[in-house]
């Protein structure tokens, strides 16, 4: 039998992910240029017997998820930068009791209200620091319609298996653009659960580390009873300020994502193997990217491309490496300069590193990309 | 890059259904023909008006970048649309206006299409409502890239029953009138 085929919007296909993921339940309020992400959760989700809650504003939202994902439900949030900035306290708060959940971020211009019809990408930052204090953050970057689908699916299989939120973040052209998707069957992705105790409800602890830097969850209403709170706590779930146990704590919960970068971080080498110019790059830009890269071939330029997926935890390993061989680094991207401070770091001075940056709601052309692969040839 | 890449933009206002008219063009190519195809799109914070574009790149490769660079077809609807989004027509590619509405042309060797878009799908077919799908046909007549079968396939798989007639009709329209109109 034939696959099935759709010309889908990135948005719509985000929301089929998360309805292949398992996820059942979605609260939200409606924000440019996520907004289709919840109209098709709010038509599908109660065919499958789920739930849609348009909540009194975002920071609700996101408490709903918690709440919903406390129970053992799948639960997802959408939204844009206005929105996202609202979403983080309560995201804290997801990161210190581990509560799964996928929150998509559709990037819009910014700061505040800015340009909510145009593309942006300079909410990667705020991604890994919008929250306050230490916390480990999975932030995925799709690039097509496709990869939307598969990496809304891949954002919930992380956040179930580490116990940790997940964003997914695709810059509004990646959300808005319409491409030819071929559905995976049921079964041809996996689809991961998150680790249910083995104990009996008695002797539970939600941060029993004797399972392991990811104790297992027990889903509200299943009998099992525990304490959530915001506070550091202790392995009983209940407040504490023991200097040893909320040290212990938070270097779990950062390490627990750290120790696992080799499951999580994803990436995509194009052209690399002898390429002297390297350009870093994600989203719809690495698409630009691409077409320069390619452009740059065609004049015997040796000029590749290494596509960021997984943005947090950052492709540390891959982009030192690419040090070694590159004689230069590229960073374009739809901001004033973010991604390009995470390469530099990786790089440590052993390859100048160049970024070419708009916040414009214009996408970086292929060609000022491939304008710049000639001038540091 | 690939030589087969081929750019159209739909340009007007907000609201006369510009966006939807490139989805279905994208549509007829990717699902109907089989092709690479990708849609997107630029608007304002407006609910109607404003200049408004659609895009569709139609390649026989994977497509890389998703917007225009060097548009082979263009359609304007407004004269603030021709004046914003013409600059990046290719040499030798074909600009389809209104002819009641946009009085200015940019200068350059383009083939020009003029026919009084809006106005036949007011008074020819009957509601101005189906004036985005009387400028598809007239674009898929003028650039040829999808067959005119795929494009009315893909027409009718999106209209509720009571209106294939006045869509197949606005399709249909649209094609001839510009095929009369390019001579």
């Amino acid at each position: 039998m034939s696959k099935k085929v759709a010309f889908l919007q990135g948005n719509e296909a985000c929301a089929l992910g998360a309805l292949y993921a398992g996820c059942r339940f979605f609260a939200g309020y409606p924000i440019t240029p996520s907004t289709e992400v919840a109209e098709v959760m709010a038509k599908e989700l109660p065919k499958v017997g789920g739930a849609f809650i348009q909540m009194e504003d975002e920071i609700a939202a996101m408490a709903a998820v918690i709440g919903a994902s406390l129970t053992g439900i799948k639960s997802l949030t959408a939204t844009s930068g206005p929105g996202f900035s609202l979403k983080q306290e309560n995201l804290g708060y997801a990161c210190i009791t581990e509560v799964p959940c996928v929150i998509i971020n559709v990037m819009r211009g910014g700061p505040s209200t800015g340009m909510p019809t145009g593309p942006s990408q300079s909410d990667v930052m705020q991604a890994k620091w919008g929250t306050h204090g230490d916390h480990p953050a999975i932030c995925l970057v799709p690039a097509s319609v496709q990869e939307l689908f598969t990496e809304t699916v891949r954002a919930f299989n992380l956040a179930e298996k580490y116990r940790t939120p997940v964003t997914v973040m695709p810059d509004e052209i990646v959300g808005h653009m319409r491409e030819r998707i071929v559905f995976p069957e049921p079964g041809e992705l996996p689809v991961i659960n998150r680790t249910a105790p083995s104990v009996s409800p008695q002797s539970y602890q939600p941060y029993d580390t004797s399972f392991g830097d990811i104790p297992p969850l027990a889903a509200f209403g299943s009998g099992y009873r525990f304490h959530v709170t915001g506070l550091n706590k202790a392995q009983d779930g209940f407040p504490t300020t023991r200097a040893d146990i909320v040290q212990a704590e938070e270097e779990r919960q950062v390490r627990k994502i750290e120790n696992a970068v080799d499951d999580i971080v994803t990436y995509e080498e194009y052209l690399l193997d002898d390429a002297e110019v390297v350009v870093i790059a994600f989203g719809s830009i690495a698409r630009s990217a691409r077409y320069a890269v390619n452009a740059a071939r065609k004049n015997g330029i040796k000029a590749g491309l290494f596509r960021i997926i997984t943005y947090w935890p950052f492709p540390d390993r891959q982009i030192r490496a690419l040090a070694e061989r590159a004689k230069a680094v590229i960073v374009p991207e739809m901001n004033l300069g973010m991604t390009v401070h995470e390469v530099r770091r990786c790089v440590e001075g052993r390859v100048p590193v160049s970024g070419i940056f708009r916040v414009d709601g214009e996408p970086i052309s292929p060609n000022e990309i491939f304008a710049r692969i000639q001038e540091v040839r | 890059m690939s030589c087969s890449r081929y750019e159209i933009r739909f340009s007007g206002a907000g609201g006369q259904g510009l966006i939807l008219a490139g989805i279905i063009m994208g549509e007829a190519a990717a699902i109907f023909e089989g092709k690479q195809a990708v849609q997107s799109q630029s608007y304002g914070p407006e609910a109607r008006g404003g200049a408004s574009k659609s895009e569709v790149i139609i390649s026989d490769e994977p497509i890389d970048f998703p917007k225009a660079t060097s548009v082979d077809a263009l359609l304007a609807l407004t004269q603030q649309a021709c004046d914003k989004y013409s600059k990046d027509l290719k040499e030798g590619g074909i600009l389809l206006v209104d002819s009641d509405l946009v009085k200015k042309l940019p200068k350059g060797n383009f083939t020009v299409v003029r026919f009084p878009i809006i106005n036949t799908a007011k008074n020819e077919v009957g509601r101005t409502i189906v004036a985005n799908i009387v400028a598809l046909g007239a674009m898929v007549a003028l650039s040829g890239i999808v067959s005119r079968e795929s494009a009315l396939k893909a027409v009718l798989s999106r209209v509720p029953e009571a209106f294939v007639e006045l869509n197949r009709k606005a399709f249909e329209t649209g094609y001839n009138r510009a095929l009369e109109a390019r001579g």
